[in-house]
């Protein structure tokens, strides 16, 4: 364990010289932070670390760029206070552990940095960690505190979503055709940088994306994608950063433009705003995950009607939904937004929300054949 | 019935047939047949009745005899070979005592004759009140077994003891002496062997030396009864008694085996816990034979026995009265009331024989019922000064604490005394005390332990006086759980003592205190003031908790940060760790002090594991459980990984983390105390 500091150099990983030149940053902004930590201590000063605010009050809509972003207030959190002492500690101990990773050049899930700190305080039974929701908060903490992304602190995390479609892209040295992937797509990962993954070869004129796998599932099967010319991609619910984060790539570098297909509810709508300008808790990276252009082509509040759908179809809005959608007509995004604010209202006069699925209820496949190509056709959706 | 056998034509008989039938009942006869009335109920209380009665008389006699009472409690299975589902067995519970022994003419009175003693007559505290014990308990014995009872006696240090055995006619409430013989043979020479353990105490530490014993008394009684531990046994009886009367001391042989049954062992003292400890002022255990330690060395204060308070009497019992001092002293109604009262001074007695209508003068057998009656009224209006106290002697609440401390594993002991207070003119004094925490049960109603002379209550708990006061406490307030209408939960034992020149009870068996207002209430204000310092206490308990736990929030994770802060930056660890452990004391020193302000500084007392205030409290620091957030911290001190060129040792101050863990005194599984080690020195206390 003694003497880490310096290994940077016999990194196990071949890694070209502007990794090397990242980890050399990163390596930078930890080494400062502890020595700051150290200095305090030695001199008496109380030790402070300076985390930038990950909530409401702290993020800022760029209204110009379409983009939320994170303000500049900043939360003390002191070793010698009762409510931060552990998180004081835990964030040192991830210090530790992100330094000892881009040393030995590897990277890690949560997990597994989590598995990595956690032990018993020496002399007593307590963990540094007592489970990953301890582990997580810490690492975003320390992202924005070192203002570093997670990939630069070589963590990732799960794989989630998948993507299939006209596309050819090059994934750490290898191609994937991503016409030719199966029933199961192309699993997305959870660093998509450029220095991982290139985009070769792309025919497709849009991305479709969906709000989960079954309904991914559905347009695959009916070769949507291919008939359509397009890429197909979901994001198994709210989409996590490597998702988006490819979603942002292919429109900013290819240009495509990002078509949504959601529920119609607000959990729906939230997802769409976060695909579009950013979430709150991850506002310092909206520059790198924001898709302002994306469009939400459905499901609509009008398709009940408009579709002639069946009654077995409406779930009731519960009170939770009925504040959410308050909630979410009064983003600053949405206020203003005529689009939207017609969008929620038709929602809260139904009563009720309706899935993607409940388009089956017409026909298997009317969502592929029919209602996707119809309102594609139409250009009818909210941007 | 020869009459009823030659009139057969008519049904029932005429008054001279009657009359033929009718005659005196002796009362042994009455007590023969009717031996649940004095706790001979079944078997177990048998045996039980039978030791209580036997120790109570030879813990009075000591007393009187101003001896600090020591007492051997034998008890011998005489059918130790029975087949193990008999559930009772043949018993001879033999009592020893070191008092003064009984005149050799007395000896058929005491133990022969029911309701004969000297307590009876006169209002004085003592723990036997009417005299029908101990020879209803040699009446029990003949009647189950037909074996007469033995008692040994030596009442002059250098003189032969006598031996005598006595077997009582019911007919006659007359005893019958079988055998009556001089003796060397006192302390009984056979009883240091009758079991194992007995034969180990002999041999290491004495039982029963002569020397110990120079005077005395042994009563040897075979019953048949039932010997079973748990609640309502001789073990629990004597375990009590014991801490009723930390002046005595007391050894207990029990029998070789239990009687066949199920065992539900509740004793205050674990087993194990007794046998781990060595402390002398404790009860321990060895060989089976259990040792119950003196705990103070004075004898209680001597009662003084007091006339009757005019108001404590009925109109029939003022009519004797009368006639018995006719009968003896031929005197004034005026001298009367001074000598045959407490509290009637000559100036209330001339005022008493005006209001009646009778001079000074008038003799006492001059009056006669309708003035006497009037004089009964007399007593009921006119303003008297309460009966005296000093024929009370309380436990005291040194000695109370005393007893519950060798007696109750708890962390916390409070005791109270009440200022005497009088019931239907008799003069009464309640004493409450209740020990908390430690090894006590967390999750049962607190146990309630009852005294009335120094001397346990075991049955019919529900029925009594006390456990009405405390089921009407409002323990809530003090920090603990109460159902409602019913003692509280927790970890507690409550005790209640009534010190009394007549205690009321509600049986002949002695078993519950009858429920009067004055006494209930007498007993509410002492579990209050009990009650108040628990509470005290557990706040202040809870904020050192808090406090302790805030310290140690911060030495516990600037280990891990000064770990962390050497890897990232090769720094050597050891000046941060200091550095931030300088810090973290500087922090809290704020929160000592904020303690000391809130609380009474801890004085320096000469032991630190024990405190006494002479306010009624006692905290046993080493009993205290474990409070902490479940970090419990052992003496393991915090390494770093340090280059191999460094050498190694505990790096770290070893006054912040070679936690202290210090084993209380007397419990078998050592509890860690949280404060650090020098905490020993400057933690404040509680109290």
């Amino acid at each position: 364990m003694a003497a880490k500091k310096t290994t940077t150099s016999d990194a196990a990983q071949p890694a070209t010289g502007r990794l090397k030149e990242r980890d050399a940053k990163t390596t930078k902004k930890i080494l400062e932070l502890a020595e700051e930590m150290a200095r305090r201590a030695l001199s008496g000063q109380d030790p402070i670390i300076q985390i930038p605010t990950r909530a409401k009050s702290n993020t800022i809509w760029n209204k110009k760029r379409g983009i939320l972003e994170m303000g500049s207030a900043t939360a003390a959190r002191p070793l010698f206070d009762l409510k931060t002492a552990k998180q004081f500690m835990q964030t040192m101990l991830h210090s530790n552990t992100i330094n000892d990773l881009i040393a030995a050049g590897k990277t890690s899930s949560l997990r597994g940095v989590f598995y990595k700190a956690k032990h018993t305080v020496a002399g007593t039974r307590e963990n540094t960690f007592d489970g990953q929701d301890e582990s997580d908060p810490i690492l975003e903490d320390l992202e924005v505190a070192l203002g570093a992304l997670r990939e630069e602190l070589h963590v990732f995390a799960e794989n989630r979503g998948s993507m299939v479609g006209n596309i050819t892209i090059v994934d750490r040295g290898d191609e994937i055709n991503c016409r030719k992937m199966g029933s199961g797509g192309y699993a997305l990962p959870s660093i998509v940088e450029p220095d991982i993954i290139q985009f070769k070869k792309c025919e497709a004129k849009f991305i479709l994306h969906v709000e989960k796998g079954t309904v991914w599932n559905r347009f695959n099967e009916d070769r949507f994608w291919e008939k359509n010319n397009c890429i197909l991609t979901h994001g198994a619910g709210q989409p996590p950063r490597g998702c988006r984060r490819l979603l942002q790539r292919m429109t900013q570098e290819l240009k495509l433009p990002l078509i949504c297909v959601l529920d119609c509810d607000p959990w729906g709508h939230y997802i769409y705003s976060v695909i579009k300008q950013g979430s709150i808790s991850l506002a310092f990276e909206s520059s790198r995950l924001a898709i302002p252009e994306a469009k939400f082509l459905g499901i609509r509040a009008k398709d009940f009607r408009a579709c002639d759908l069946d009654d077995a179809v409406k779930i009731d809005l519960t009170e939770n939904d009925i504040k959410r959608a308050g909630e979410i007509a009064a983003y600053p995004w949405f206020e203003h937004h005529k689009g939207w604010q017609r969008e929620i209202d038709q929602l809260l006069k139904n009563g009720f929300k309706m899935e993607v699925e409940s388009l089956i209820t017409k026909d298997i496949s009317y969502v592929t054949d029919t209602y996707v190509p119809e309102r594609l056709k139409a250009r009818d959706w909210i941007d | 019935m020869t009459s009823a056998a030659k009139d057969v034509k008519r049904r029932g008989s005429n008054a001279e047939e009657m009359g033929a039938r009718q005659r005196d009942i002796s009362v042994s006869e009455f007590f023969a047949k009717n031996r649940h009335l004095l706790g001979f109920d079944n078997p177990r209380k048998a045996l039980l009745t039978t030791v209580k009665e036997a120790v109570d008389n030879s813990l009075d006699a000591c007393e009187e005899g101003g001896i600090l009472p020591e007492l051997a409690v034998v008890i011998e299975d005489l059918q130790p070979d029975r087949a193990a589902t008999v559930k009772s067995s043949r018993y001879r519970v033999t009592i020893v005592d070191n008092g003064p022994g009984i005149v050799r003419k007395q000896v058929e009175n005491i133990f022969g004759r029911l309701l004969y003693g000297s307590k009876f007559h006169r209002l004085k505290m003592s723990r036997g009140q009417q005299g029908i014990g101990i020879s209803a308990a040699g009446m029990y014995g003949l009647i189950t077994t037909g074996r007469p009872m033995t008692i040994v006696t030596r009442p002059k240090p250098n003189a032969l003891a006598h031996r005598i055995e006595l077997a009582m006619n019911t007919k006659t409430n007359r005893a019958e002496v079988i055998t009556d013989v001089e003796t060397e043979d006192f302390p009984p020479e056979r009883l240091r062997g009758v079991t194992l353990g007995a034969r180990a105490l002999a041999s290491e530490k004495g039982f029963l030396d002569a020397i110990e014993f120079p005077t005395g008394t042994s009563v040897s009684i075979e019953l048949e009864g039932r010997y079973q531990r748990g609640r309502g046994s001789v073990d629990e009886f004597l375990e009590l008694t014991a801490i009723a009367n930390p002046h005595a001391k007391f050894v207990f042989v029990p029998p070789s085996r239990e009687s066949a049954t199920e065992e539900d062992d509740v004793p205050l003292v674990t087993q194990g816990a007794a046998s781990a400890a060595s402390s002398a002022t404790t009860t321990t255990d060895t060989h089976g034979v259990i040792i119950f330690p003196r705990g103070v060395q004075e004898l209680p204060r001597e009662t003084q026995e007091i006339q009757p308070h005019p108001k404590g009497i009925e109109l029939g019992i003022l009519l004797q009265m009368l006639k018995d001092y006719e009968a003896t002293e031929k005197g004034s109604l005026f001298s009367f009331l001074q000598e045959r009262f407490c509290r009637v001074s000559a100036v209330t007695a001339a005022a008493m024989c005006k209001k009646v209508g009778v001079t000074t003068r008038t003799r006492a057998g001059d009056i006669d019922p309708p003035v006497a009656e009037k004089l009964f009224k007399e007593f009921e209006t006119t303003k008297l000064a309460p009966p005296p106290t000093d024929c009370l002697a309380p436990i005291g609440v040194r000695q109370m604490l005393a007893g519950m401390l060798k007696g109750v594993r708890a962390e916390f002991y409070a005791a109270s005394s009440r200022d005497a207070a009088v019931y239907r003119g008799r003069p009464f004094q309640i004493e409450a005390a209740i020990a908390f925490g430690g090894d006590l049960p967390c999750e049962e109603s607190a146990r309630v332990i009852r005294f009335a002379n120094r001397v346990p209550l075991l049955f019919q708990q529900s029925a009594c006086s006390s456990f009405k006061a405390i089921a009407e406490t409002a323990w809530k307030n003090y920090g603990l759980q109460q159902p409602r209408g019913n003692v509280p939960t927790g970890p507690l034992v409550v005790m209640i003592h009534m010190a009394s020149v007549w205690v009321p009870f509600t049986s002949e068996s002695k078993e519950a205190i009858a429920d009067y207002d004055e006494i209930r209430k007498e007993m509410k204000l002492a579990l209050m003031e009990c009650g108040r310092k628990l509470g005290t206490y557990l706040r202040k308990r809870l904020k050192m908790k808090r406090e302790s736990d805030r310290r140690d929030v911060f030495e516990r994770y600037i280990g891990e940060i000064a770990k962390a802060l050497h890897q990232i930056t090769g720094r050597n660890p050891k000046p941060i760790y200091d550095a931030l452990l300088l810090q973290a004391r500087a922090k809290t020193a704020v929160a000592d002090v904020e303690l000391d302000d809130e609380g009474r500084v801890r004085k320096q007392a000469p032991d630190p594991s024990e405190e006494q205030d002479d306010e009624g409290v006692i905290i046993v620091e080493g009993a205290i459980p474990n409070l902490g957030s479940g970090a419990v911290i052992p003496a393991a001190p915090v390494e770093f990984d340090v280059p191999a060129s460094a050498p190694r040792r505990a790096r770290a101050p070893k006054d912040a983390t070679a936690r202290k863990v210090s084993a209380p005194a007397v419990s078998s599984a050592p509890s860690v105390k949280k404060p650090n080690k020098r905490s020993v020195a400057d933690t404040p206390s509680l109290f």
